[in-house]
């Protein structure tokens, strides 16, 4: 493979991605292939902002890579003019980072759902983001099972009335942002389908994290979970809600932004006046993930406060990198393999 | 005292103690001695899966058995001329194996009331008639080593734990082995603790010098060596020639070997041993389980690495999916099952042959995996490189059988010479392969081989050949998502027919007929090799006539399989499980084979087999 280093990258996740100079636009990151996902579905507005957003990063599209498992979510690659995998369920990060760890020339990008990342690959999940391979995990999240049409998910809210659960779901939701930060993840963020300019900073702020980054896109599935955003969505109500996380920027929401946050008691955070003294200015880069992981719990059913943006970037030297560091270093110590060496190592003998 | 010095042909030599005695350690030196002197050997570890069981039980006996001779041998023996008991579990757990009339030689400190009731002795067989028929040698190795160790400043429990050498120095002495391998072994592990190197050097010369002194021995014993094909030669074990096959195939097929893989017992060995091997730029990775190991590994080979991973049965039920997956987007994939007894976790230290149908047929939907088989410790090596060597040529997952017996069993190797191991070199797509109606030059990533019916293996990174793929039905040639009735049957046809064709691209199956007029065929696959070849061999010295075949390929099988088996009257399948092979067989060739078949964790006892062949042929005689 040819490692074209670029110095002048101004993405941190992208160093030992060529680039190119050729002008790209969204269109040539479109396959030829019709795309099939349910009218209406959050999907395609993911879709459509995410190739707006690739020609900025000026990397070849054969340096792209897409891998995803199985769901409604899982059909991405097969839109992307990129190379790309569509795996089986669940797996997705594991085959990711089989190729990131052997192939730091690639971008490569998992794209997953609830049910997919967080139930049958929950464990892929939460080791790759602990390792901190250079993958870019992109979690749509609809709270549903929309492929296998319409079970409960590991992210419905209890109670929920669907085909497998028609009395009500009987179990407790994950949190996928505390249980990223759980596991150990150096970026976490949370962004909506809907909001193509936010979901544009955020995957832009992933793409600039060298290292696993793990963001979670609330998607809407018109068909069997409709509306699940609905109050973080409409104009009315989701300025009230929507708690925007901007590094170095005080933490104010609030259609005059008369709320704050400030932090509570046993290490929480907590709602208070928008001047209030204390309100925390948001730092994403902090070393040690329990504010973040204070931010991730102020999530409700009800979401009377959701924080959105990036809420945690704290970088670490990625797997991959001391992978190769380590062969780098014991072949500059030792000297590079000989097979005559390796095969006639430990005692010998000649038959004549 | 000059001691009388007897010519013997082969010995068999069983080292039995607790979990902590150091039996393996010992073993390994005594082989390692052995294979210096030029003998041919053949060994047996044998070692509960449990680290430390209770000292002093049954469950906690650890045992190597040695087998070396003046002539090429298959098998580390069924029954040992001589035990080495460290404590009376070992004797206990190891007796019924013993025949009449051979030495055991037992460590008298440890036969303690207290370690005898452990083990349910009444009374210290050692001192009553019930050893009668065997010829018993009570030393008191414990304290001997003690009393050697006095003027060394270690704690008794240091000196005691020396014991291992000083037998290993006694046996050195009776086999006339060479002692400067062991020495400069210790010197080595021990270079941060010279005390304790001297201690066990002394221990060892201590051991040497009792056997020559005492009048326990009146006999020392010298197996001249063998006369091998000329060469250099090395002892290797299978899971380390495995290894080895894994570093040379990535050398010379140009692919950077990725192994990942999750600890399972007794695969584990070739995943520690390849973490030492950085230097030839591989890389290893000690994934979250079994699912993740078989699919960074598929990762890696989707970026054009060589995949590996290993593990044993009950991780290739867990990979089994992702190995389906492979099957379906055509990758080159290295699956190695180092199989043991099952099911489930079984007994993980032992081995066993049921893995062959997993391998087959193991899968969801139609998906053929070729299957290569090693037949002996070193065999792995060259078995590992058929599986590259098909993986890569035919893009698909390979599965590679080992087994318990032959991961940590061992064996002299003639080193190949490097110019001539077999040259692997992949080429990837580059270019176009297809062209649009109106003349536009595309990439269709399932355009396949003519002869091979491979498809192209174009990696990330290639200008022009992006492309998806996946575990959806794919169209033929272009490979886009297909639902197609008629496209699925074709492509599942074309799929097998791929993975058929591999048969026309390995040797036939070779059949070992000294006269040519044989009636009965001994036909056998994977580690049983060993005991078939020494069971054939017995029954041929008796004047009998058997041929001999044995499988190196399970899927596809050579073309000239169903000739072979139908050239003979009777065939009989000796395997380590209740007849897999045999029912493959039958299905494919409609011949009813003869199953000889034993699942009792341990490798086929050749006499017990060559009783079995004589009694084939003698039924086929009449
Ligand atoms: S089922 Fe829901 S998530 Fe799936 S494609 Fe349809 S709308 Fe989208």
């Amino acid at each position: 493979m040819t490692e074209t280093a670029n110095t002048n990258q101004p993405f941190a996740g992208l160093e030992l991605v060529p680039r190119t100079d050729a002008k790209q636009t969204a269109k040539d990151f479109k396959s030829d292939q019709e795309v099939r996902w349910c009218p209406g579905c959050g999907d395609y507005a993911i879709l459509a902002a995410f190739q707006n957003f690739l020609p900025e990063l000026g990397v070849p599209r054969e340096n792209l890579v897409i891998i995803s498992g199985i769901g409604c979510a899982a059909r991405f690659p097969y839109y992307m003019d990129t190379y790309g995998f569509h795996s089986i369920h669940g797996r997705a990060p594991a085959i990711a980072t089989g190729l990131a760890a052997s192939r730091p020339d690639l971008s490569v990008w998992v794209v997953t759902g609830d049910g997919d990342g967080l139930s049958i690959g929950g464990n892929h999940l939460i080791h790759a983001l602990r390792r901190n391979v250079n993958i870019k995990i992109l979690l749509f999240n609809n709270r549903i099972y929309g492929l296998t049409k319409g079970q409960y998910s590991p992210t419905s809210e209890r109670g929920k009335i669907t085909s497998s659960t028609p009395v009500g779901s009987l179990d407790y939701p994950f949190n996928p942002i505390s249980l990223a930060l759980g596991a150990g993840a150096t970026f976490v963020a949370r962004t909506i389908d809907s909001d193509r300019k936010h979901f544009t900073e955020v995957v832009r702020a992933a793409t600039d994290h060298n290292g696993a980054a793990f963001v979670e896109i609330y998607q809407n599935c018109p068909i069997y979970n409709d509306d699940a955003f609905e109050p973080l969505k409409s104009p009315q109500s989701r300025d009230d809600r929507l708690v925007r996380l901007r590094h170095g920027e005080p933490i104010r929401y609030g259609a005059e932004e008369e709320k704050g946050l400030r932090l509570g008691k046993y290490g929480g955070l907590e709602e208070c006046a928008g001047d209030d003294e204390g309100v925390v200015v948001h730092d994403a880069s902090v070393e040690d993930p329990s504010y973040a992981f204070a931010l991730s719990r102020l999530d409700n059913e009800e979401f009377t406060h959701t924080p959105i943006g990036v809420f945690r970037a704290a970088p670490r030297t990625t797997y991959d990198q001391l992978m190769r560091e380590q062969i780098e270093e014991v072949t500059r110590k030792q000297g590079e393999g000989d097979l005559e060496t390796l095969l006639t190592s430990g005692d010998t003998w000649r038959i004549t | 005292m000059q001691k009388q010095i007897q010519q013997i042909d082969r010995v068999i030599i069983r080292f039995a103690g607790d979990s902590g005695d150091g039996m393996q350690l010992t073993g390994d030196r005594f082989t390692s001695e052995t294979a210096a002197f030029g003998n041919d050997l053949s060994t047996l570890p044998n070692f509960p899966a449990e680290i430390r069981a209770p000292a002093g039980t049954l469950p906690g006996v650890s045992s190597f058995q040695l087998h070396f001779a003046d002539h090429d041998i298959m098998t580390p023996g069924d029954a040992p001329n001589v035990l080495v008991a460290m404590n009376p579990a070992a004797l206990k757990a190891n007796i019924a194996d013993l025949p009449r009339g051979a030495d055991i030689i037992a460590n008298t400190d440890e036969f303690t009331k207290r370690n005898l009731n452990k083990v349910g002795y009444l009374d210290n067989p050692l001192e009553d008639e019930s050893l009668a028929d065997y010829r018993v040698h009570p030393i008191p190795l414990t304290s001997m080593t003690v009393k050697a160790l006095e003027d060394f400043d270690i704690s008794k429990k240091d000196a005691e734990r020396a014991k291992n050498m000083f037998a290993l120095g006694m046996l050195s002495w009776l086999y006339h082995r060479p002692t400067d391998g062991t020495i400069r072994f210790l010197e080595r592990k021990f270079a941060s603790k010279p005390v304790i190197m001297n201690a066990n050097v002394a221990a060892f010369k201590a051991g040497w010098n009792y056997g020559e002194t005492t009048e326990e021995f009146s006999v020392s014993y010298e197996v001249k060596p063998a006369a091998l094909p000329p060469g250099l030669y090395r002892n290797i074990s299978g899971n380390l020639a495995l290894a080895y096959g894994l570093i040379v195939a990535s050398r010379s097929s140009g692919l950077s070997l990725f192994l990942a893989s999750y600890p399972i017992t007794p695969a584990s060995d070739i995943l520690h041993e390849l973490s030492r091997h950085k230097r030839f730029g591989v890389q290893t990775f000690q994934a979250e389980d079994e699912i993740a190991g078989v699919g960074a590994a598929l990762g890696a080979s989707f970026g054009g690495g060589l995949g590996v991973t290993t593990t044993s049965g009950p991780g290739i039920s867990l990979k089994s999916e992702t190995v389906g997956l492979a099957v379906s987007v055509e990758l080159p994939l290295i699956i190695c099952d180092i199989q043991r007894a099952g099911p489930s976790t079984g007994m993980p230290t032992k081995a066993e042959q049921a893995d062959l149908l997993l391998a087959m047929f193991g899968r969801h939907g139609e998906a053929p995996v070729p299957i290569v088989a090693a037949r002996s410790p070193s065999d792995c090596f060259d078995a590992v490189l058929e599986a590259v060597r098909l993986a890569t040529k035919y893009r698909t997952p390979v599965l590679l059988l080992s087994d318990c017996y032959l991961a940590n069993g061992s064996e002299p190797w003639r080193i190949p010479e490097i110019d001539s191991l077999p040259d692997l070199q992949v080429e990837f797509a580059s270019e176009h392969n297809h062209t649009d109606e109106d003349g536009t030059p595309q990439f269709w990533p399932f355009q396949r081989d003519p002869e091979t019916l491979a498809r192209p293996w174009a990696v990330p990174g290639t200008p022009g050949l992006e492309h998806r793929i996946g575990g959806l039905e794919k169209a033929d040639g272009h490979g886009n998502i297909s639902y197609d009735p008629d496209n699925h049957d074709l492509m599942v046809r074309l799929r097998q027919a791929k993975i058929d064709g591999i048969a026309r691209d390995i040797p036939p199956l070779e059949v070992d007929d000294p006269d040519g007029d044989a009636r009965v065929l001994v036909l056998g696959w994977g580690s049983t090799y060993g005991p078939i070849g020494a069971a054939v061999r017995r029954v041929r010295r008796n004047g009998a006539k058997v041929a001999q075949a044995h499988l190196r390929h399970l899927n596809p099988f050579p073309t000239n399989t169903g000739e072979v088996l139908r050239r003979y009257d009777t065939v009989l399948v000796p395997e380590m499980n209740l007849g897999q092979l045999s029912l493959l067989l039958r299905a494919r060739f409609l011949i009813d084979v003869i199953g000889y078949n034993r699942v009792r964790g341990l490798p086929l006892k050749a006499t017990e087999l060559a009783g079995a062949i004589q009694d084939v042929v003698d039924s086929a005689r009449t």
